[in-house]
C-alpha cells in the first residue's frame, strides 16, 4: 500500500473532538475524536447505519453534532455555515441540479461566491455593473476544470443526457471549482457499475495526488477504502474503533469487529479458552501462546483465510474439520470446513494446483501460520497488540 | 388498429421467409385483434356518447335558432356569432372572465406556494394548516357563497362591521360595479388556494434533501438563492400542472356569481359561464348559448395548448 510517509502532519486540517450525534433515543455518532492531516486521503469505513455519514454531514455544517466541536483549517467552525467552512462535498446521488446544463451547475459554487446578490438576479441580473466581467472569470474556470476532468464536449448537456460516470465527473468538478481546503465525498462510486468504479477509483486517487488538499471519504466498500486511503477510519453503531493506515487495519485490528469488516472472504473467528503455559485451546487444538493469559480465560481467535494452510489430519495443534463447500476462484482456493465446536464454517485460502483433489465430505486439519493469529478479549479488543501467540508446531519462532 | 396491423406485418414476415403460418397461429392472431377491439370498445362507445356526440350537437344547435323546448328550428349559419360579436354583455362577460383569469391564477399560485413552503419550513400543526386551507376546496361553492353574502353584507356584515368600528368606509362589496369584480376574484383565490397548496406541498415533499444539501455546500443558502437554485425549478412540472388546473376552474367562475351577484350590477360581474346559463337556461335561446359555449371552449383549448406546448419545454429536466 503506498500510504505517504508522514507520521508528523504539519498541520491538522480537520479537527474533531468528541463529536457526538443523539436523533431522539438514538445514537448515531457516540465520541468521536480525531485528526485528519492536511493533505491527507482519510476513509470513513463501515457498515451502513454506523454514522460514518452523519458524521462527514457534521463535518460539511449540514447537520449540528449534539455534542463535541469541529476544527478545519485551525479554526473552530461549530458555529459556521457550510459555505463558511471552505469544504466541498460529492453526495452519492451526485445531486446536480438537473435544471442547469453542466457549465451552470459547475459554475453555481462560483456564481453564489463572486457574484453580489443583485447580479445573480435572473436576466437584469447580467446587466448590474461589473457583472460581466466576473461571468467571464466564471466562465473561464469552470472551462479550465472541465478541460481537467474531461468533461468539456458536455458542458451544454444536462444532467439527464450523461451517463452515470460522467454525471459523477461533473459532481466532482462541482466541488473541485472553487478550490476547498478539504473534500468530502460521501459513497461517490457505489451508484456506478463494477468496472468504472475501478477506473473512478484510480482516477480520484491521481487526483488527490495533483490536488494535494484534504479528502475525508465515506465508503461502505473495504476495497475502496484500502486501496485509496493513507488511513482507513472504521466506524461500527457510531463508534470510532480505529483509525490507522490500511495495512495495519488488516494486519493488526484494534478490534474484532474491525478484523470482521475488514478482509474478504472474512476472518475466521472461534472460541478458545487460556491454558497454562501460554497456551489457547482452540476447536480440539491446542496452540502454543507468546504470551501470559490467566488459564481458563476465555478468548476470540482470529485467523485470516489465508494464515491457514491444509495439512494431514491428526496431527497434533491442527484444528480438524470436514470439507463443506470448495470454491474455485481461479488463483485462488477457497475451502469451506466444518469443524466440531465452530459455529461458522472455517474458511481456508489453498493453493489451487496442490490441493486440486479437494472434494466434499473430505477430512482435512488446518494450522495457522506461526504469529498470525489474531487474539481478543471477550469484549472484543485485541489482546496485547504485538504479542503473538505462536501455533504449535512452532517449527519458526514468531516474528512479524 | 395497432394490433391487427402488427400481426399482418408478422405474417407477410413470416412469408416472406418462407415460414407459412399455421392456420393455428392465424386463428390466434385473429381472435387477439378481436379481444384487443372487444376490450377498447366500453371506453370507445363513452367517449362517443358523452364527449363527441354532445360536442357535435353543440356544433349543430349553434347554427339554428332553435329555443329550448320549442318543436321548430330554422338553420341561421352565423347569425348567433354576429349577434355575440354586438352584444355588450357578451363582451362584458369575456373582459371580466379574462381579468377574473389573470388575476386569481398568480394570486392562487403565489399565495399557494407561499402557504405551502410555510407550512412545510415549520415543524408545528402542519396537518392544521393544511386542513383549514384545504376546507374551501372541499365545501360547496354554492353554500360558502352563501357564507361570504353573510359577511360581507353591507350593513350587518362583520367585514364592513369590523371597517366601522376602525373608522374605516364601509363600501356595498357586491353592489359596487368597480369593487364586485375584485371581491368575486377574491372569493375565487380563496376558494382555489388550497388545492394549489396541497399540490405544491407533494411537489415539495419529491424534491430531493440532497439538493438542498449541494446548494448549502455550493452556497445557495439564504432563502431567495435556494428559491431560485433548488425550490422553484424542481416545482417547474408541479407549476405547470397547477396553473392549468387553476385557470380553467377560473375560467369556470359561475358558482358565486350566481348566487352573490346574477352578473350585476349592470354587467360588472357578469362571465361567459354565467352568460351561457342566463341565455340557454332563463331565455332559453339555446342556439345562442351555443355559440358563447364554443367560444368557451376555443378559449380554453387555446389556453391548454399553449400553456403545455410553452411550458413543458421548460420544466421536464429529464
Amino acid at each position: 500500500m503506498r500510504h505517504r510517509r508522514r507520521r508528523a502532519r504539519p498541520m491538522a486540517s480537520v479537527v474533531l473532538s468528541r463529536i457526538g450525534k443523539r436523533f431522539g433515543e438514538t445514537v448515531a455518532v457516540a465520541d468521536v475524536s480525531l485528526e485528519v492531516g492536511e493533505g491527507e486521503f482519510l476513509t470513513l469505513l463501515g457498515p451502513s447505519g454506523c454514522g460514518k455519514s452523519t458524521l462527514l454531514r457534521i463535518i460539511a455544517g449540514l447537520e449540528p453534532q449534539t455534542e463535541g466541536s469541529v476544527a478545519i483549517a485551525g479554526t473552530v467552525a461549530d458555529r459556521l455555515r457550510p459555505k463558511q467552512r471552505d469544504v466541498a462535498m460529492v453526495f452519492q446521488s451526485y445531486a446536480l441540479y438537473p435544471h442547469m446544463s453542466v457549465a451552470q451547475n459547475l459554475g453555481t459554487p462560483l456564481r453564489m461566491r463572486q457574484l453580489s446578490q443583485s447580479q445573480r438576479l435572473p436576466l437584469v441580473g447580467r446587466l448590474m455593473p461589473g457583472s460581466r466581467v466576473k461571468r467571464r472569470e466564471i466562465d473561464a474556470t469552470v472551462r479550465e476544470v472541465a478541460t481537467a476532468l474531461e468533461i468539456d464536449p458536455l458542458l451544454h448537456r444536462r444532467p439527464s443526457q450523461l451517463s452515470g460516470g460522467q454525471r459523477q465527473r461533473v459532481a466532482v468538478g462541482r466541488a473541485l471549482v472553487r478550490r476547498p481546503k478539504v473534500f468530502l465525498m460521501d459513497e461517490p462510486l457505489s451508484n456506478l457499475d463494477a468496472k468504472l468504479r475501478v477506473q473512478m477509483r484510480a482516477e480520484l486517487k491521481e487526483l488527490h495526488r495533483r490536488l494535494a488538499i484534504t479528502f475525508i471519504y465515506v465508503t461502505h466498500d473495504q476495497s475502496e477504502a484500502m486501496t485509496l486511503s493513507d488511513r482507513v477510519a472504521v466506524m461500527m453503531d457510531g463508534e470510532l474503533l480505529q483509525v490507522a493506515p490500511p495495512k495495519s487495519i488488516y494486519a493488526q485490528p484494534a478490534d474484532v469487529r474491525v478484523a470482521a469488516f475488514v478482509g474478504s472472504p472474512k476472518i475466521n473467528l472461534l472460541d478458545g479458552v487460556a491454558g497454562a503455559d501460554g497456551t489457547v485451546t482452540v476447536a480440539g487444538a491446542v496452540l502454543a501462546c507468546g504470551h501470559d493469559l490467566t488459564p481458563g480465560a476465555k478468548v476470540t481467535v482470529g485467523l485470516r483465510p489465508e494464515s491457514l494452510s491444509i495439512v494431514e489430519p491428526g496431527r497434533s495443534g491442527t484444528i480438524g474439520g470436514t470439507v463443506r463447500v470448495v470454491e474455485h476462484l481461479g488463483a485462488d482456493l477457497f475451502v469451506h470446513l466444518e469443524v466440531p465446536g465452530a459455529v461458522a464454517p472455517v474458511i481456508v485460502r489453498a493453493d489451487p494446483i496442490e490441493h486440486d483433489g479437494l472434494d466434499y465430505g473430505a477430512s482435512v486439519a488446518v494450522t495457522p501460520r506461526s504469529g498470525a493469529a489474531l487474539l481478543f478479549d471477550t469484549g472484543g479488543k485485541r489482546i496485547t497488540p504485538g504479542d503473538r501467540i505462536a501455533a504449535f508446531p512452532a517449527a519458526r519462532s514468531g516474528s512479524a | 388498429m395497432a394490433v391487427l396491423s402488427d400481426l399482418d406485418r408478422q405474417d407477410a414476415a413470416s412469408q416472406g421467409a418462407r415460414l407459412r403460418p399455421t392456420g393455428a397461429a392465424r386463428a390466434i392472431a385473429r381472435a387477439e385483434a378481436v379481444a384487443g377491439y372487444a376490450l377498447a370498445a366500453p371506453a370507445f362507445l363513452l367517449i362517443v356518447a358523452l364527449i363527441m356526440v354532445p360536442t357535435l350537437g353543440v356544433f349543430v344547435i349553434a347554427v339554428t335558432d332553435w329555443q329550448f323546448g320549442a318543436r321548430t328550428l330554422n338553420f341561421v349559419g352565423l347569425e348567433n356569432f354576429r349577434e355575440l360579436i354586438g352584444d355588450a354583455t357578451f363582451r362584458a362577460a369575456l373582459v371580466n372572465t379574462l381579468l377574473y383569469v389573470a388575476v386569481t391564477v398568480p394570486a392562487t399560485l403565489g399565495l399557494g406556494l407561499g402557504i405551502a413552503l410555510l407550512i412545510e419550513g415549520g415543524r408545528s400543526f402542519r396537518a392544521f394548516y393544511r386542513a383549514a386551507h384545504f376546507l374551501p376546496v372541499m365545501a360547496t361553492l354554492a353554500a360558502m357563497a352563501i357564507t361570504w353574502e353573510a359577511l360581507l353584507h353591507p350593513t350587518i356584515g362583520l367585514i364592513n362591521q369590523m371597517l366601522g368600528d376602525l373608522g374605516l368606509p364601509q363600501p356595498n362589496w357586491l353592489r359596487d360595479r368597480h369593487l364586485v369584480l375584485p371581491t368575486l376574484m377574491a372569493i375565487g383565490t380563496w376558494q382555489n388556494l388550497g388545492l394549489a397548496m396541497v399540490l405544491f406541498l407533494a411537489g415539495l415533499k419529491a424534491i430531493p434533501q440532497d439538493l438542498y444539501d449541494a446548494a448549502d455546500v455550493d452556497g445557495a443558502d439564504g432563502w431567495l438563492d435556494r428559491l431560485m437554485t433548488v425550490t422553484l425549478p424542481m416545482l417547474g412540472p408541479v407549476t405547470m400542472f397547477v396553473t392549468i388546473i387553476m385557470a380553467l376552474r377560473a375560467f369556470e367562475v359561475f358558482d358565486t356569481v350566481r348566487v352573490l351577484t346574477q352578473g350585476g350590477p349592470g354587467d360588472a360581474s357578469e362571465t361567459l359561464l354565467h352568460t351561457l346559463y342566463v341565455e340557454s337556461f332563463e331565455y332559453f335561446r339555446t342556439g345562442y348559448g351555443a355559440a358563447v359555449t364554443l367560444v368557451f371552449l376555443a378559449i380554453v383549448i387555446a389556453l391548454t395548448l399553449t400553456q403545455a406546448r410553452v411550458m413543458d419545454k421548460r420544466v421536464h429536466y429529464s
